[in-house]
């Protein structure tokens, strides 16, 4: 019988998926792993992980990888780089992560225009912690932290990382998708890939921005959770290229 | 090798090029600028890499993902910019990331004066960062020391993979002196330095779950974070302190203090010497390690009262030198902090006083 499809050599052979019910980090830990492998670059792979669910990602690999302090993974990929110009490097982040602690090194290493990669995970929501509101929580979503919902008097607006990014001149490409559907988890893949490639091939900052689920603290379950992301969700964060100086 | 005249920060920032350090990363603050400065004028002509991080967060960071790649690398800051970099040189004793940082202490706490103290002590000492990891901290009373310590602690890190920190002050950093600068390293040695940590840096590893380099500042498992800090305790055990014991065998009364302030309190040993007063002086090299042993050197039965002096306000130094001590004398002090250096005559009164008790 003709073998169509394996699972991805970069993710541990005897490692089973640990994440809550509906998550979609082993998505796309497991699309990273396909475009590494892909793209044969395992030899050069090093993961920069944020501090929370993603930085789980770290047990699940067969390549390197290193944690940096929450919100510092930019900075670090910034020495790193610099130290290794030859490795393909990439971040992998949350929302809270991101574009909240990590806010200044985020922006200040998308304006240098460092040639790495970040893949961000936006799912509204701090998830390792326990719910609390992140920076892209949704206005009337519930937090643990925002009990009434968040209030934009109070909390400000969901802020929309990949478009404040794109305001800047030095990133190369941006975009965003999503891992809801399956024609959405192809399109997840294909941006990764571009995203790696723009780096191997020098060309600058890169960013996919990746809409995700947190049914365990969304209160949801996963399928309820893949219609929050639809209907609420992708509302509130489009999914298309944002920026593109590549071509 | 001839003598240049250089300004401490610049003279720390070339013997960090010539230990190999081709990666620094800093924040503008006084009085350390000449750090950065130089850096990035130098480390371009060298292959090196600088970048003026976004903050000192950043920029400490910056450091910890280079040295995680196996280059050796720098920052420097001075004290409310050294207290942001806590996050990452925590992290970097944690996972084991070797890096050189240099502190140009000014005045605290808070912002506190841009002008010389020695208000750092505890922190560079204590409690650097969370956790309770612990560093070699060399203090420099010259800028020739400033240029030796920086050149070495690249060794002791790489040896250790552990933080090394340089705790100078606003007067070292910035004064003028004569210095002999250590010979440069090759670019073949350079190379073999970083090539030697291919093994553990985040380079890139072939496919094999077993070898690929897993660079974790903390453990998830409770047996392994125990184990890990047993192994890092034996470590730190293996440090040997430096001390430097100047005219303490007949001393009637002992000085002691670290830095900036004991090269006062030498010279105020030499004065007092040449009128005939047997004074002496117990100047650590290494703050950490501390060298309690070098107490010991005191001859207890003529020496009553040791005179602590140090440009911190309560002080700190004087914990360390009363556990050297150990109730055996009487501790006074000679203090100053606000941002004036110590001065000699303030000691040389100090001194006089017990003499003549």
């Amino acid at each position: 019988m003709e073998l169509i499809y394996s699972r991805t050599k970069t993710i541990q052979e005897d490692k089973v998926s640990g994440f809550c019910p509906g998550c979609m980090h082993s998505t796309v830990i497991k699309l990273i792993g396909e475009v590494i492998e892909e793209l044969d670059v395992v030899d050069k792979s090093v993961l920069i992980t944020g501090i929370g669910c993603c930085g789980l990602h770290m047990d699940y690999i067969a390549y390197d990888t290193i944690t940096a302090p929450h919100g510092r993974a930019c900075a670090v990929a910034t020495g790193m780089k610099k130290a290794s110009p030859d490795s393909l490097i990439f971040t992998y982040q949350g929302d809270g992560d991101f574009a909240s602690i990590g806010l200044a090194e985020s922006v200040s290493a998308a304006n240098r225009g460092g040639n790495f990669t970040v893949i961000f995970i936006n799912n509204g929501i701090y998830g390792m912690t326990g719910g609390q509101m992140a920076p892209t929580t949704l206005l009337g979503m519930k937090a643990s932290t925002a009990p009434k919902g968040r209030i934009a008097e109070e909390h400000g607006y969901p802020m929309h990382m990949s478009e404040i990014l794109d305001k800047l001149t030095a990133p190369a490409y941006i975009e965003r998708t999503s891992c809801n559907n399956p024609q959405n988890v192809m399109k997840t893949k294909k941006a990764i890939t571009k995203a790696f490639k723009n780096q191997l091939e020098g060309k600058g900052f890169s960013m996919v921005e990746i809409v995700t689920s947190c049914p365990t603290n969304w209160g949801l379950d996963p399928m309820k959770s893949l219609e929050f992301i639809e209907e609420k969700m992708l509302p509130e964060y489009p999914l298309g290229v944002i920026r593109d100086t590549i071509g | 090798m001839a003598r240049v005249l250089m300004k401490g920060c610049e003279a720390i920032a070339e013997a960090a090029v010539r230990a190999g350090c081709r990666f620094f990363a800093g924040y503008p603050i006084t009085p350390q600028n000449e750090i950065p400065e130089y850096f990035a004028r130098r480390l371009p002509e060298v292959g090196g890499n600088f970048v003026q991080g976004e903050s000192e967060v950043a920029s400490i960071n910056m450091v910890y993902g280079a040295a995680a790649a196996g280059a050796r690398a720098m920052t420097s800051s001075s004290s409310p910019g050294i207290a942001l970099k806590s996050e990452g040189i925590s992290y970097c004793a944690a996972a084991r990331i070797p890096i050189v940082y240099c502190n140009v202490a000014r005045g605290g706490p808070g912002v506190g004066a841009i002008q010389p103290a020695q208000q750092d002590y505890f922190e560079a000492t204590k409690a650097a960062g969370n956790g309770g990891f612990r560093m070699l901290v060399y203090a420099p009373s010259t800028v020739q020391e400033a240029v030796d310590m920086t050149y070495r602690a690249f060794d002791d890190a790489d040896r250790d993979r552990n933080p090394v920190l340089i705790l100078a002050d606003g007067v070292i950093g910035t004064m003028m002196e004569p210095v002999e600068l250590p010979e440069m390293k090759s670019e073949e040695e350079v190379k073999a330095i970083q090539d030697s940590k291919k093994d553990w840096a985040c380079i890139g590893h072939k496919l094999d779950y077993a070898n690929r380099a897993w660079i974790q500042p903390g453990q998830w498992d409770t047996v392994k974070m125990q184990q890990w800090n047993e192994d890092a305790y034996e470590m730190y055990k293996t440090w040997k302190p430096e001390v430097e014991i100047y005219q303490v065998e007949d001393a009637e009364v002992v000085m002691t203090a670290y830095g900036i302030s004991a090269r006062i309190c030498k010279s105020v040993v030499d004065i007092l010497r040449a009128e005939g007063k047997k004074v002496g002086l117990i100047r650590p090299i290494t703050v950490s390690p501390f060298p309690y042993d070098a107490y010991d050197a005191i001859n207890y039965d003529i020496c009553k009262t040791v005179l602590d002096v140090e440009m911190s306000i309560p002080p700190q130094f004087i914990a360390d030198v009363d556990r050297g001590i150990h109730h055996r004398a009487e501790i006074e002090t000679c203090l100053c902090s606000g941002g004036n250096i110590m001065s000699r005559d303030a000691v040389i009164e100090a001194v006089n006083k017990l003499l003549a008790k």
